[in-house]
């Protein structure tokens, strides 16, 4: 708490006005003092004497005249042992604690410690008394769920450390000091096992930036195969209502390769929040056999909960998943929607009066979203490990068009772009990521040159498809349905994936590159058929025992039956092979 | 007593401004015209300058008339007295019972804390098998209806408000024509609903600004009964009303507009009210159908796009049916397995055969030429619209079913419906005449 105090002298909306004695800093935390409750906000525009600050809370009830608190110190989130499984609103306020204290409503002003004070943790010295450290290093560990939680200097701790003195082996709460530290002038630091860090500011403790290179497995085969995402990788998901977003990152959450999820729910419906809420402390992550809890952290700012707590959340969001990659973890971050979030920086940059862009958002927009995906990155950290951020992002573009500044300012900025079709939803192809004009720039689990021969069936059906809507079947040679149903039987068996299936809602990538060998392989076969109608119905029976391929155990009797009944189906219509397509099926075995 | 301001500043449309001290945002107003009283909502404060949103409109406010701050926001009573009754927009009884004081609840409340929502698992019967059978309507759930002016929407919401078994239904009238309010008025009297029923209903000929109120008064009481276990179906009449008059006021506010007009926020306006939608886990419930006339038909209209964003699903009700295609029950799956075995394979077997019907048809009208599967085809077609998507069926989802197997067993032979084989087994009527 700082020395200034202020008064509130206007109010609009979630935009208050406080004219101001001494010293304030932009993007300060205010309280404002209304009828016993303190309402958190933060300074966004300073001019003369007057501060302008954006509420967290409803306004209703405040009053030209009351109090205003000035804290000094920066939107910040509490790091340290014990975040993991939480749920937080955009704030980090721990909403089943608040739903406790407060029921079932939200009541505004209800602000508790994110963190268990009385909590235990068995704490292990890894640094000893006179050691040389800096911010950022790791001075000892706890377990936390499977993994070693780094007990770090804090990240904004300037300057090189001494350890003057430090605790043994043992159990201590988070606010126990558990080091102390000296520097050449002999000032003292206390470090205990928490620290605060200001949300819009990146984390730089590390060596160096990494280019992202390693694919983040999804287990999704149309993600992993075709628009592939690396780890520190950037992708967005835009889509119409409806077409599956909200889905696709439910099923990403589950099922991606890596260390831990931090789901932000921003401005979305709060429905899909509670089903994850409830079925994951019952689902096990098959990595590790726990619950799916135990390496998620959720941050829930529904779509009906205060607007300029939406825009905090994203960056409460990214914050702990930098600080879980510190400790050479693998995170990943999934906010759905970016879009929510644009709108609550263009409500309030409508309160400010500022001159707006397009669609009156704000011309800071792209800057923002930017600097926002460019937290994202796979860093080398100076013990020699890395750990990586790895950002997915949905967009929902007004009227599903991708013209708007939203989706186009996110794709100037991310690696991949995963854009779902409205016609593939209506036509129930799962996941409805546009095969065509989705794109990634990283390298994936296969051979890119096999990726691309799949693609160039996709590409030349599309165009069948298209012509045969003109001349219809009887004006398309025989030639060319055999590509177009080559086409469709590549989408409706490698494509397409069943999210509700227990086994093909998730395929390794071991098993995908299997799959794929064998869909090449009929890609590559040159199809004795007497007619179209022949090709068709030959087509439906090896579509079939595909998907019923897809289905089966991988490496059961079944599987293997299967696979083996799809290659004599193909022998017996063989009529030779190409030969480009035999090199690319040599490479993937 | 609170203090009598009598020298109004500005008058801007419905907004006036008096200089006043110790004002609450968010507070009411009273202010006395030529033309009686009328409520006034602080919306914004600056020094000691108080601007309020007149509920009546600013035509004929003097800047000599009288403004006293009531010190508390808008609030309405709440009892069981409610039921049955008609009011405004501003809470003022529409019928000739007496205006209710008592028990006074604020409206536009807080939001349910997402942890203390449970996944919705109960379906409200409505006894439209489009509805009950095809997208089932789920307790909890916040559903719109999308549709375009003279379709029969209204008549849809009042035949739910009669047969939906909910305890109790709010209907939400905003921009109703006076002649659609006295047909709800008349339906659910004849219909014996009107005991259960309570009605906020701001007319197309009211101010603009009530129009704002109703679906916040309609939740608030709808929250408070849902709180007492009850389970509440609140109906609201036209969103896109709502929405015109969030954009008038934020025009006349000087407020930039986004997209066609529509102030930025309009997407956490229309999400603060549906997510009012709640099941709480230790007392009742609230489910919301709200229509939504789409202008020009176009979903990507920043009303229907933003509220699909919202709800869990929608309805589209197009030549006066409510379309299998497009329409869309979010949560239908949470209940649909536990109804009857042959739900979820009816569900979507009929639509797949629905849609080679709508094949056949297009090829039909190019002129080729029929085979005898599309003639089978267009018999199932011409059926299935007039005994399942007529909106004048009236049947449980269990003869709904029943109905569906007799369709499909007098247009098709089994194998050709795609089944699986024990249900055809089980539930395959035996067949009399072709």
């Amino acid at each position: 708490m700082t020395e200034t105090k202020g008064t509130v002298t206007a109010v609009n909306g979630n935009m208050v006005g406080v004219r101001v004695s001494g010293a304030v800093s932009m993007n300060e935390v205010a309280y404002i003092l209304v009828d016993g409750k303190r309402l958190k906000s933060e300074v966004i525009r300073i001019r003369g004497e007057t501060a302008q600050v954006q509420v967290f809370e409803i306004t209703k009830g405040i009053k030209v005249g009351d109090g205003v608190e000035f804290t000094g110190d920066l939107l910040s989130v509490e790091l340290g042992p014990g975040l993991l499984g939480q749920i937080y609103d955009g704030l980090q306020n721990p909403l089943p604690e608040v739903a406790a204290k407060t029921g079932n409503f939200l009541e505004a002003g209800v602000y508790l410690e994110p963190l268990s004070r009385e909590r235990l943790w068995a704490f292990e010295p890894k640094h000893k008394v006179g050691d040389n450290v800096e911010r950022g290093d790791c001075i000892g560990v706890v377990p936390e769920g499977v993994f070693e939680h780094r007990i770090m200097l804090p990240f904004g701790l300037a300057g090189s450390w001494t350890i003057k003195s430090i605790k043994g082996k043992g159990s201590y709460t988070i606010d126990e000091v558990v080091a102390v530290l000296t520097d050449a002038r002999g000032a003292e630091v206390p470090l205990t096992m928490c620290f605060k860090w200001p949300v819009k500011r990146a984390v730089e403790c590390y060596a160096e930036r990494l280019r992202p290179s390693q694919p983040m497995v999804t287990k999704i085969r149309l993600i992993d195969t075709f628009f592939p995402v690396a780890k520190g990788g950037t992708y967005c998901i835009p889509g119409p209502f409806g077409a599956g977003k909200t889905v696709l990152q439910q099923v990403t959450s589950r099922h991606a390769e890596v260390d831990i999820v931090v789901i932000a729910a921003c401005g979305e419906r709060a429905g899909e929040v509670v089903e994850t809420l409830k079925e994951f402390p019952l689902l096990s992550d098959p990595r590790t056999g726990r619950s799916l809890m135990e390496r998620t952290i959720i941050i829930c700012n529904t779509s009906s909960m205060p607007v300029a707590a939406r825009e905090a959340s994203v960056y409460t969001a990214v914050t702990m998943a930098e600080y879980y990659r510190q400790m050479g973890l693998n995170v990943l971050l999934l906010a759905d929607s970016t879009s929510r979030w644009a709108q609550a920086m263009r409500e309030m940059s409508g309160r400010l009066e500022e001159i707006p862009g397009e669609e009156a958002f704000p011309a800071y927009l792209e800057s923002v979203i930017a600097s926002f995906y460019e937290r994202a990155g796979i860093v080398r950290l100076r013990d020699g490990g890395t750990g990586s951020v790895t950002i997915g992002g949905t967009v929902s573009p007004a009227g599903g068009n991708f013209e708007e500044p939203v989706t186009q300012a996110t794709l100037k900025v991310v690696g991949a772009f995963h854009g779902l079709s409205r016609e593939r939803s209506d036509a129930r192809k799962y996941p409805a990521i546009h095969p065509l004009d989705s794109w990634s720039k990283y390298p994936g689990i296969m051979d890119s040159r096999a990726v691309d021969y799949g693609r160039s069936f996709l590409a030349r059906s599309a165009e069948v498809a298209s012509m045969m809507k003109v001349v219809g079947e009887e004006g398309t040679s025989l030639d060319d349905y055999l590509v177009y149903q080559k086409g469709e039987f590549l989408d409706a068996v490698y494509l397409q994936q069943d999210s509700f299936d227990k086994v093909d809602c998730s395929v390794s990538p071991e098993r995908q590159k299997r799959s794929y060998r064998l869909v090449l392989e009929v890609l590559a076969t040159e199809i004795d058929a007497k007619d179209k109608e022949d090709a068709r119905s030959w087509f439906y029976g090896l579509r079939q025992k595909f998907l019923d391929l897809n289905g089966a155990e991988w490496m059961s009797h079944r599987h293997a039956a299967l696979e083996s009944e799809i290659e004599s189906l193909l022998v017996g219509r063989s009529k030779g092979r190409d030969k480009q397509a035999e090199r690319l099926i040599k490479v993937l075995e | 007593m609170k203090k009598v301001y009598s020298r109004i500043e500005s008058i801007t449309g419905n907004v006036i401004a008096v200089k006043a001290s110790d004002v609450k945002y968010g507070e009411l107003a009273e202010v006395s015209t030529r033309f009686g009283l009328s409520l006034a909502e602080v919306i914004r404060l600056e020094d000691d300058l108080v601007s309020l949103q007149v509920f009546a409109g600013g035509r004929g406010i003097s800047t000599g008339d009288e403004v006293r701050f009531l010190g508390n926001p808008m609030r309405v009573s709440f009892s069981d007295d409610l039921l049955g009754r008609i009011f405004d927009g501003a809470g003022e009884p529409r019928d000739k019972g007496p205006a209710l004081k008592e028990n006074l609840i604020t409206i536009g409340g807080p939001s349910v804390n997402p942890a203390k929502r449970i996944i919705p698992r109960e379906m409200i019967r409505t006894g439209i098998p489009m509805i009950d059978l095809f997208n089932t309507l789920v307790k909890s759930q916040k559903l719109p209806i999308f549709s375009v002016s003279g379709e029969p929407y209204n008549q849809l919401l009042a035949r739910i408000a009669m047969q939906a078994q909910v305890d109790i239904i709010i209907l939400g009238g905003m921009g109703l024509k006076y002649d659609d309010y006295l047909f709800f008025k008349e339906a659910l009297e004849e219909g014996g609903a009107i005991q259960k029923t309570i009605m906020f209903v701001h007319t197309a000929a009211d101010p603009v600004v009530e129009c704002l109120m109703v679906p916040d008064i309609s939740l608030a009481v709808a929250e408070r009964f849902a709180l007492k276990g009850k389970n509440v179906l609140v109906l609201l009449t036209d969103m896109t009303n709502f929405a015109d008059s969030l954009k008038e006021i934020a025009i006349t506010q000087e407020q930039v507009p986004s997209n066609r007009g529509y102030p930025g926020d309009l997407y956490s306006q229309l999400a603060s009210r549906y997510e009012k939608a709640v099941d709480f886990s230790d007392a009742g419930s609230i489910t919301i159908l709200a229509v939504t006339t789409m202008p020009g038909d176009d979903v990507t209209h920043p009303v229907p796009d933003n509220t699909g964003y919202i709800t869990e699903g929608q309805f589209y009700l197009r030549g006066g049916r409510i379309e299998p295609f497009g329409s869309l029950s979010r949560l239908k799956q949470q209940v649909n397995g536990k109804t009857r075995a042959d739900h979820r394979a009816i569900m979507d077997g009929m639509i797949k055969l629905y849609s080679s019907y709508k094949d056949s048809l297009e090829k039909k009208s190019m002129g080729f030429q029929m085979s005898a599967w599309d003639k089978k085809l267009l018999k199932y077609g011409s059926r299935f619209e007039a005994e399942m998507m007529d909106l004048s069926v009236n049947i449980s989802l269990e003869a709904a079913l029943d109905k569906g197997w007799e369709i499909l067993a007098e247009c098709f032979d089994p194998e050709e419906t795609g089944l699986r084989s024990e249900l055809i087994e089980k539930y395959w009527p035996v067949k009399t005449a072709g």
